[in-house]
């Protein structure tokens, strides 16, 4: 089972010499980007970008192919249930209707709906990259002090680095009961019925949660023990020091974010880049 | 009523080691559903206990950190859409705390009921609400699409929590004894 | 001693919310500056309960009742929070891995100056010096599961010295790590408690490994009382230890049998201390007088493993080509250092994992293709850690399990729960969830759980952690017992005792590799396999050395037999 959550791999690429806090913030800016711009020029631009930086931080297909099947399956089903669900939404949209072809009833192929689901497609391509890059990238230690740098409350950033660090405990627990219970006699084959497979699942999650429970309350004890939540903030071991590298993406990434905001408004005058009118 | 929001140490390590398992059922243990891009979660579960016992805050983090960082892992980045409902729904589970007894070591009809209200409310507000609208805001998705998606989700995890959540909540209060009851015989 | 008192209790008495009866009583007792105190007791007896009262966790995180009075630098706790009692006692938790909070070694030593908001220049210099005290320096980066038992204790050490408290305080340090890392653990103790004068408390059940090192007094507790407060020499000449039910140290038992009367002025309280010049005669004619036991003859073959070998991830081997052969009826030791591999054979031979390469047999048969459930019906294991086999909350109902998924029906589930929980020491709590017992009780819960199957086979991974001698010895004479019976008794131990008393054989694994499969006595008086296998000479060996007789493992030998015939007699008077 894999022990590690992210295959963080150590290289000194420019990307990995950032700190953790830079690297969040530059991630944060140009999700928001993408997440308010429907126009598909800013986006494939967005894409590229992010694109170029996953090739520069030399991060190997091997880490991410996985991901890569995860998400092209999700796309293709999204995009072929949308089409069946609103075949005429890029119409409405855009307010004007060229078709194509017709199908059947009321699916037809309009220029309209290839556009909305081809932006669409690109949307949600462009933060993949970006995603991916702040997780292979930043080495998990940084992450909680990351997350308390850009304004998030010390005590859940510290329940994020919790989350991270019992993570391979909690799987490997998970594993180890269900051979516990399997060796006092539970059944837990995939031939058995659904039902008393999910009834047998909970046969390991109980004991997974009841002695998660009894963990929490150690935890606790040692953390209380060495001074957990004694200030109004903390410190953190890990945290570095911002360098002009760190000053050169975060003013990068802030332009992109500005450019594509003020693509919006003084451009296109909506989130919607509409070639048809 | 006045400390529900109280956030102690018990309460983030419980959101932690809470996100973690979350995690892990989230990406494991599911049963896939009829319905596309759906699936039937035992998280949502396990989200419901966590949350009954240690509070709104803690139950809307675990349910945030651990639906964001399983995205990420699967998906390489969170789909904040979603992640943001299934925080809002930890956040309401969150109302059953103080509001059972479970932590007396009792969880019966009257307990059970009121959880079980709480709970559905919870997955209304953020599948059917704030689900689609975010949804809608951000990736422009079909409002058809994202309300019929939202439905299946709230009856789905409603089920989930339904179940599941009372399940241990009820094993949970086997386990609390009472002031003074323990002697040996 | 001149100087004030650190510690003081007066007339304290404690009692858990849900507990009907105090769990400490009337306690009186001061600790001066500088001291090194080591608290034994039976388990379930309050000595973590002690703890929990000194460092504040009782009643800031277990809720309770207590009268009298507890101060500490003069100032009464009640009116302390924890936070500034954590600044004064540092606490070490019996569990190293739920102490573990950072996700790497460098960051869980600095976690409490990142509470204390100390900015991170300042904290790393510091991480780097307490770090090098106990040899971690190097390892600032690593993970926790990259890291063996004995690396944890040593991080958990660091990271509260790192406030610079007054006194450390350490709950069952030894739990879990093999002889000799413990033995490190008890010199890294002493090291740096003479280097910084802290007084230093240590809870443990093995008093023996404690007393490797100094302590300046030994405090027992027994039901919630102290009942002594002696020296080490002083302590291990009284009755006491055999009275309470906790383990004298092997060369002192070894002195009693054969007629010597071990008094104070012997120094008998350390190995390195004890004074035999005197009585060398008497130990040299008993161990004359003994008749060599001829080995018991051996049984057909049971449990085979053939050439076996295995890796988690298919990278790093773990086995390494594995040969042995257990007899029906027999009773096996397998000892090795932290990681070696011991859990790792019980997995493989459960099916939990599967070998690599070579077979697995028994009675002759490849069992390749059982299940983890057929494979059960013949071999029971009791898992390490307790909280992985528990999964009821009910002691009666967790027990009943096994037997329920069996289909066994409820009116033979009863008696039979009733019996193996006596057996286990457990009887009076038979009513009781699970959440209220001691580590120790919960690991004699699992025993019972499996016991109650009666398996042909029983593999025990460390049955008699954080058990005290009592109800070790009550477990272990049950096993022996059922051994009798026919039943095959396989334990995989840290303890070189119960290796010593109960198990004619033992493997040693070093590595993923078998470097001895003979006697115990040969295994623990063989310094190049106790060195290759981090095991620790047994201090029969120092002693046979001590009187002058030159075969130290015949010595351990008549030591062992004779034991085992006394037992053999106790047990037939039982049974008459
Ligand atoms: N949180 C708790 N609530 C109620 N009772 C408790 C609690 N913790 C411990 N006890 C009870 O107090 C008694 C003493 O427990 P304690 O943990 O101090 O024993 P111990 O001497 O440290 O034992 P061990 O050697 O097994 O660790 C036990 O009988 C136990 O059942
Ligand atoms: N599930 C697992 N996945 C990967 N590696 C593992 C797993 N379990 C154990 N290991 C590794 O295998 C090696 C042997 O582990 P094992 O638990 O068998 O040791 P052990 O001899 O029982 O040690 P201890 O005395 O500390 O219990 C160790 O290096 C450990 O880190
Ligand atoms: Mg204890
Ligand atoms: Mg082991």
């Amino acid at each position: 089972m894999k022990m590690k959550l992210f295959s963080y791999n150590l290289v000194d690429t420019y990307v990995h010499r950032l700190s953790g806090l830079t690297k969040l913030i530059c991630f944060l800016l140009l999700t928001f980007a993408v997440m308010f711009s429907y126009d598909i020029r800013v986006l494939i631009f967005v894409l590229a970008f992010s694109l170029w930086i996953l090739r520069i931080s030399l991060i190997k297909y091997k880490q991410i192919r996985l991901m890569v099947i995860y998400v092209a399956v999700f796309l293709i089903t999204n995009a072929i249930i949308a089409y069946l669900f609103a075949p005429e939404y890029g119409v409405d949209l855009y307010g004007t209707r060229h078709e194509l072809a017709h199908i059947l009833g009321r699916y037809s192929i309009t220029q309209e709906q290839m556009f909305y689901q081809m932006t669409k497609l690109i949307k949600y391509a462009s933060v993949i990259p970006l995603g991916i890059i702040f997780l292979l990238t930043t080495n998990p230690s940084e992450f909680a002090s990351s997350l308390n740098g850009v304004g998030v409350h010390y005590k859940a950033a510290f329940a994020v680095e919790l989350t991270l660090r019992y993570f391979p405990d909690v799987q490997r627990e998970y594993h180890d009961i269900s051979q516990a219970q399997q060796a006092r006699g539970l059944e837990l084959s995939s031939k058995t019925k659904l039902g008393t497979r999910f009834k047998n699942s909970l046969q390991i999650i109980i004991p997974l949660i009841f002695s998660t429970l009894d963990r929490i309350e150690l935890i606790s004890n040692a953390m209380d023990l060495r001074g957990f939540g004694k200030q109004k903030k903390r410190t953190w071991y890990n945290q570095r020091r911002l360098t002009k590298e760190d000053v050169l993406a975060i003013v990068v990434s802030v332009a992109i974010f500005l450019f594509t905001i003020a693509v919006s408004v003084f451009v296109n005058h909506s989130r919607f880049y509409n070639p048809f009118i | 009523m006045k400390d529900m929001f109280k956030v102690s140490t018990r309460t983030i390590v419980a959101t932690g080691l809470g996100a973690a398992i979350f995690m892990l059922l989230f990406m494991y243990v599911k049963v896939p559903s009829p319905v596309p891009e759906t699936s039937f979660q035992t998280a949502y579960g396990l989200g419901a206990f966590f949350a009954t016992l240690f509070g709104p805050i803690a139950g809307a983090l675990i349910a945030f950190i651990g639906h964001a960082l399983s995205d990420a892992v699967q998906y390489g980045s969170p789909w904040w859409s979603w992640v943001i409902a299934s925080g809002v729904a930890g956040f309401i589970y969150g109302f059953a705390y103080k509001s059972t007894s479970v932590e007396e070591g009792t969880f019966e009809t009257k307990d059970i009921i009121r959880f079980n209200v709480i709970q559905i409310v919870g997955n209304l507000i953020a599948w059917v609400i704030v689900a689609p609208v975010l949804d809608i805001l951000i990736y422009a998705e079909p409002v058809s699409l994202v309300f019929t998606q939202g439905i299946i989700a709230a009856i789905m995890n409603s089920i989930s929590a339904g179940v599941i959540g009372t399940l241990l909540l009820i094993a949970y209060a086997k386990t609390r004894t009472k002031e003074g009851s323990l002697t040996k015989n | 001693m001149t100087s004030k008192p650190i510690i003081s209790f007066k007339n304290f008495t404690f009692q858990y919310y849900s507990q009907a009866e105090p769990t400490l009583y009337d306690i009186n007792l001061d600790i001066y500056p500088g001291e090194k105190i080591l608290i034994v007791g039976p388990s379930g007896s309050g000595k973590s309960t002690l703890g929990h009262c000194l460092n504040g966790l009782i009643p800031f995180s277990y809720k309770g009742n207590s009268t009298g009075s507890l101060t500490i630098n003069g100032q009464e706790t009640r009116e302390l929070d924890i936070f500034t009692l954590s600044k004064i006692i540092g606490t070490v938790l019996q569990d190293a891995d739920g102490q573990f909070v950072g996700l790497t070694v460098g960051e869980d030593i600095a976690f409490a100056m990142e509470n204390d908001c100390v900015d991170t220049d300042t904290m790393r210099k510091r991480v780097k010096d307490v770090s090098a005290m106990v040899d971690m320096d190097k390892l600032l980066t690593s993970s926790p599961f990259e890291l063996s038992g004995g690396q944890k204790q040593r991080t958990s050490l660091a990271g509260v010295m790192i406030d610079d408290v007054d006194v450390l305080l350490f709950d069952e340090p030894l739990a879990n790590l093999d002889p000799k890392t413990g033995k490190v653990a008890i010199e890294i103790i002493d090291d740096i408690q003479k280097q910084s004068q802290k007084t230093v408390i240590i809870i443990e059940h093995r008093l023996e490994d404690v007393l490797h090192r100094n302590v300046d007094r030994i405090l027992v507790i027994d039901e919630g009382r102290i009942i002594a407060d002696k020296d080490a020499h002083n302590l291990v000449s009284s009755s006491v230890l055999l009275d309470t039910g906790i383990r004298e140290p092997l060369y002192v038992t070894a002195l009693k049998l054969a007629g010597v009367s071990v008094k104070p002025e012997m120094l008998p309280g350390h190995i390195s201390s004890i004074q035999t010049k005197e009585v060398a005669m008497d130990v040299r004619n008993w161990f004359n007088a003994q008749v060599k036991a001829s080995p018991e003859k051996e049984g057909s073959s049971l449990l085979t493993m053939e050439k076996v070998s295995f890796s988690y991830d298919g990278v790093v081997p773990i086995l390494k080509n594995i040969n042995f052969d257990i007899a029906e009826g027999e009773m096996v030791a397998i000892v090795g250092k932290n990681g070696a591999g011991k859990s790792t054979v019980s997995k493989v031979l459960c099916g939990f994992e599967l070998e690599d390469e070579g077979r697995v047999l028994i009675r002759g048969e490849d069992i390749r293709n059982m299940t983890i459930r057929e494979r059960a019906e013949t071999i029971g294991l009791v898992m390490q850690n307790p909280n992985q086999m528990i999964s009821k909350p009910m002691i009666y109902d967790e027990v009943a399990l096994g037997l329920r998924l069996r289909g066994v029906p409820e009116e033979e589930i009863e008696p039979r729960i009733k019996k193996v929980l006596a057996v286990c020491g457990l009887a009076p709590f038979i009513k009781w969830p699970i959440s209220a017992l001691s580590y120790g009780q919960k690991k004699r819960v699992t025993i019972a759980s499996i016991l109650v199957l009666e398996p042909d086979i029983l593999i025990l991974d460390e049955p008699t952690a954080g058990q005290d001698y009592r109800h070790y010895s009550e477990i272990m004479e049950f096993l022996v017992r059922i051994n009798r019976l026919g039943v095959t008794v396989i334990m995989i131990t840290h303890d070189m005792h119960l290796m010593l008393e109960y198990t004619p054989r033992s493997i040693v694994l070093a590595g993923g590799e078998i470097v001895a499969d003979t006697s115990a006595s040969a295994v623990l008086t063989d310094a190049d396999i106790i060195e290759k296998a981090n095991l620790k000479v047994t201090s029969l060996f120092n002693l046979a050395q001590m009187v002058g007789i030159p075969d130290e493992t015949a010595f351990v030998q008549s030591f062992i037999d004779v034991e085992r015939r006394l037992r053999d007699h106790e047990d037939e008077a039982v049974q008459l």
